[in-house]
This record gives structure tokens, sequence and C-alpha cells, in this order.
């Protein structure tokens, strides 16, 4: 199989899966099934290939740019669609029994429309991850973002479809702003191609208003501070599986975007004063978020301002990947904070799922004796969380502990105190939550049974959340793959 | 305006006529009018017509920019983009009037609370 065929797979795979779901209800879970399977099987395919050949291209029916679509695979993309699929075959088994277990007919109708929904942002995302233009980048982001609002609104509640309908309305101004810009590119450099924009290296003020609009656009879509407003709502009020979809999967697609435009078309826009402003919306972004959560009454409040506050890391990558020295180290260790956290939410929010499915409610203050009740889940909790902390072996201490050297190593001192402070900040939000969890109760409450499957998809991400600190020297060498950013990775040594 | 007065291609004997630019600077002023009133609106019809205005300006520039090219025919590449755009655009107000419709369902009128 070629990786003309892999791409072709990730793309349409879910898109029929999605249409089929949609005219067929009773089929959706095994075709989600089907589905995690085949892509699970082209992705590992399409890493192979691109370790052994390098970056992958393949024009759509032979047109190339610019008006054909160019699919366009290397590192950063492969440890994406990786990414999408560990969480879509999670959200795929979860979701098998999550819905039935309410034993409610509206929550069967929810279902109905859940598997066609997950399946076009599934769609939506291996799309992006494989889009080579910044014009199918935006048709991408709004397949994503229409996907996403309407996973949201299927809560049905008040709450949940006022949520959704904010949601909406930022995401569809936020990709206007991004179009806009697209406009201006296009006029100034005469393509919208990103290897090509590259090549012409270019700037000038007309480029900078251009990327000023795309940029303010994609971060309102990732909710980096102060532009977050939107996503505790949209994230705590939706059903389980959707909220770890959101919070995992959704608003890293505009922060990809994001990575592509700075590092890879327009390197010499990125002077030192965006890369630190970008740092400084990160840090605030992490503080804010982190002592936010700290006070949420509700868990999926908490969990979800614990996004916010994860996000603001990721943007630290930029003012430390922009610089010569341990650049490449501040990028992988970057990406795999990214891998981290959505593996680590994705098992917090199916979590908080199971506590709020075998408690009714998910308020932190009577959650207490919840472990003695649902033990798995409180565990996978805790491991994530252990991973959110960042401490070792977990994967979010490897992208840490890449980040940290990183900041060392140039200098940046300021990051290194943000990034500790942040971390004894989840650690406090993480152990309140656990505290609670832990506390000896003497008559505990006769729970709502819960679905082993639940239990263990939680159980098996936060694992995961863990574990995969061993992979990544893996993790790096894929990355490098086509890297717009280079370098060596020294680890230890230069820690004061 | 300075974002549109550059173009990229052509040697300055046969650039077109600059009359392109008063339709991008239309739509750059359509874009800010919508954008403003997507902001000071609560009415969420009125919010989702401020969308669609803002789209039609991004549109309006995108037309105006492919009359850049030098010769008669413009360039027919931003206005493939402008069709898909549409397309788009039509997709977004759909799902945000479906959306709308559920909301005042839920909560009886069409402006929502300060609980959102």
């Amino acid at each position: 199989m070629t990786s003309a065929w892999a791409m072709a797979w990730l793309i349409l795979t879910p898109l029929v899966a999605a249409a089929l779901a949609f005219a067929f209800p009773r089929l959706g879970r095994s075709l989600a099934l089907g589905t995690a399977g085949v892509i699970g099987l082209a992705v590992a395919h399409l890493m192979r290939l691109v370790f052994a050949n390098g970056v992958q291209t393949h024009l759509v029916s032979g047109w190339g740019a610019p008006l054909g679509i160019e699919l366009r695979a290397d590192g950063l993309s492969v440890l994406m669609l990786i990414v999408t699929a560990l969480i879509g075959v999670a959200i795929a088994l979860y979701s098998q029994r999550y819905f039935v277990s309410e034993h409610d007919d509206e929550a069967l109708h929810r279902e109905r429309y859940f598997w066609p929904l997950f399946l076009f942002l599934w769609t939506a995302l291996d799309a992006l991850y494989l889009s080579a233009d910044i014009f199918n980048l935006y048709v991408t982001l709004e397949m994503l973002g229409f996907a996403a609002v309407t996973l949201l609104a299927l809560a049905g509640t008040r709450a949940a479809l006022t949520a959704a309908l904010r949601y909406l309305f930022v995401s569809l101004s936020a990709s206007l702003f991004y179009l806009l810009g697209v406009g201006l590119v296009y006029g100034q450099c005469g393509t919208v191609d990103l290897p090509s924009l590259a090549a012409q290296a270019r700037s000038g003020p007309a480029l900078w208003v251009a990327l000023a609009l795309m940029t303010g656009g994609l971060i309102a879509k990732a909710a980096l501070f102060p532009l977050h407003g939107w996503l505790p709502p949209a994230h705590a009020n939706a059903p389980a599986p959707v909220s770890a979809l959101l919070s995992a999967l959704v608003v890293k697609g505009p922060f990809y975007i994001l990575l592509r435009l700075w590092f890879e078309a327009f390197p010499a826009l990125m002077t030192p004063a965006v890369a630190q402003v970008f740092g400084a919306l990160g840090a605030a972004a992490i503080l804010w978020g982190s002592v936010n959560a700290l006070f949420q009454p509700r868990l999926k409040l908490l969990i979800a301002y614990s996004t916010v506050a994860q996000l603001g890391y990721l943007f630290l990558l930029f003012p430390l990947a922009a610089s010569r020295e341990g650049g490449f180290m501040a990028w992988s260790g970057g990406l795999m904070l990214l891998g981290a956290h959505a593996c680590a939410k994705t098992a917090m929010f199916l979590t908080a799922g199971n506590i709020l499915h075998a408690a009714g409610h998910d308020r932190i203050k009577d959650l207490d004796g919840i472990t003695h009740v649902l033990p798995v889940s409180v565990f996978a909790f805790g491991l994530a969380g252990m991973s959110l902390i960042g401490l070792p072996p977990s994967s979010g201490f490897a992208g840490k502990w890449l980040l940290l050297n990183a900041a060392l190593a140039q200098g940046q001192w300021w990051w290194v105190a943000v990034m500790i402070l942040g971390s004894l900040l989840a650690a406090a939000y993480i152990v309140r939550m656990l505290a609670h969890a832990f506390t000896r109760v003497n008559e505990p409450k006769t729970p709502n049974p819960i679905p082993p499957v639940m239990e263990g998809t939680a159980l098996a991400l936060a694992l995961l959340a863990v574990v995969l600190g061993f992979a990544s020297p893996w993790a790096a060498e894929l990355l490098r793959v086509g890297a717009p950013v280079v370098g060596p990775i020294v680890m230890g040594g230069s820690v004061p | 305006m300075v974002i549109v007065s550059t173009p990229s291609t052509g040697d300055p004997h046969t650039m077109p006529d600059a009359g392109y630019r008063i339709y991008a600077l239309a739509g750059v002023a359509l874009f800010a009018i919508g954008f403003y009133s997507l902001l000071v609106q609560a009415h969420l019809l009125r919010r989702i017509m401020a969308l669609n205005v803002m789209g039609s300006g991004v549109f309006l520039v995108y037309i105006a920019l492919g009359a850049q090219t030098p010769g008669p025919i413009p360039d027919p590449v931003p206005h493939a983009m402008v069709l898909t755009g549409i397309v788009v655009s039509v997709c977004a107000t759909g799902l945000a009037l479906a959306l709308v419709d559920r909301v005042q369902a839920a909560a009886g009128d069409a402006e929502p609370g300060e609980d959102a």
C-alpha cells in the first residue's frame, strides 16, 4: 500500500462511516469500531513510510497547487494523526456503553447522532493534519468546528445549548478572521500552498496584517488566554466522551495550524518579540487556568480549566523553539506534552463521566468516599493527574523536562519559573479532588453500576499518559522528519 | 489600504486598472461592520446576520484580489475559493439557525442569559 492510499483511507474511512452511521443508526457502534481498526492500521503504515522514506505527499487526482488539493504527511502530521487515533479508539470503545447505560430513551436518541458526528469529527481532524495548504486548512477547520459544536449541543440541556451557541459564534467569527488572512496571503504571495510559501520566505507589512488576522482567529479557536472564555462552559457541559474529544483533540487543531504558519510558512516573521508575546499569553493561561481550576465547585469545570492551563504550556513552545540553541528540544517537548495532555485529559473526562454516572452529580465537595465506589476510575484520575503535574516517568514529565532544559539552555529562566508554578498548582487542584475521593465515609451510597469498559478505557488512557514517557526518544525521531526546527536533544547535564 | 495596494505579480506596465481596490476596501469595511455588530448585538438572529455580513466582506476581498492579475482575464483561484467559502457559510448559517431554534425552545426567548 502506498502512502497515498494510507492518507486516503485516513480521510475516507471515517467520512463514509459517518454517512452510513447517519443512514443506518443501528450500525453506529460497529461502524465506529471498524473505522477505529482501519485508521489504526493506516496510521501505523503511514508512520512506517514516513520513517523509511521521509515526507510523503500526494496530489489528489493528480491536480497540484494552486487549484488541486495536496495531501502531505511529515513527522508532525503523523504524530498528530497517532494522537487522534489513540483518543478516537478510546472514545469509540467508551461510547459503546456510555449512552446505553443511562437507561433512558433520550440518551439513545443522542447516541443515534453521536456516532455520525464523532466520525465526522475524526474525518475533519485527519483531513486537517494531512492538508498542505492554508485554504484547505480553513475548510477542515470549519468541518471540525461544526462537528464539535453539534456534538456539544447533543447534551440537550439549556447550559449545553447556550455554551454551544457561544462556541459556534466564536468559532465562526474566528474562522472568518483566518479566512480574510488567507486571502491577503494569496494577494501577496500568489499561492496558499505551505511548501511554496516557505520557499518564498517573504515578509512585509501586508503579510504582518494577514498573519495577525489568522493568528487572532486561531488563538480564539485554540482557547488561548485571554480568548478562552468559551471553553470551560463548553467542555464542562458536554456528554463525557464529547468533553474528552473537545479537550483532547479539537483545540489542538488550530494550535497545529499556528505551528505550520509561524515555523514553516513565515519563519521570517517570527521575531523574538512575537515569540515572547506567545509565551507570555501561554504563561498567563497556565496561571489563570490553574488558579481557576483550584476553585471550581464541579469536577468537570475543574478539568476544563485545567485544559485552559495545559494549552498554555503548548504556547511556551513558541519562545523556546524559535531559538537556535535547544530549539528542537523545545519543539519535541511541546509536542510530546500535547500528546500527554490528550491522553491524560481524555482519561480525566471519562473518569468524570463515570463519577457523574455513578453518583448522579460531580460536585467535588460531595464526592467524599467515591474511591470506595469507583476505585478503578479514581486510580485512573490519579495516574492522569500525575502526567498533568509532570511527575516522572510520565509522558507529561518527558515533555516538560525537554521544555525546561531548552529554557535553561537558552537562559530564559522566567519560563522555568512559570512551568514550576504551574506544576505546583496542578498538583494542588488534583490533590483537592483526590482528598475528597479518599475521605472515609461511614455509609457509602449505593451507586449506579458502571460498565467495565467505561472504567477500563479511562484506566487504559491514564496508563498510556504515563508509559508514553518511555516512547519519547521515538517520538523525537518521528518529529525530526521534515521538522522546521533542527538541533540535538541534550538531556540532563545542563540543569544547574 | 496597504494590504491590497502591492500586487505581487506583473511589472508596472501591464498592471491592471487599480479600480478593484475600492471593492477590496469595501470588503474590509463590511467585515469590520459585521464584526462590530456581532459584538454589540444581543439578538441571536442579528448575530447570525452579522456573521453573514462578515463573510460577504471576506468574499468581496477575495473577488477583488482576483482582479490583481495583469490582462483582461481575472485570476480564477480566489473565485474558486469564494465558491467553497459560500458553501461553508451556508452550512454554518443553517447550523446556527438550528441551534438558535433549540436554544429558544429550551429558554423561551431569543436572548441568552448572563449565565451563558
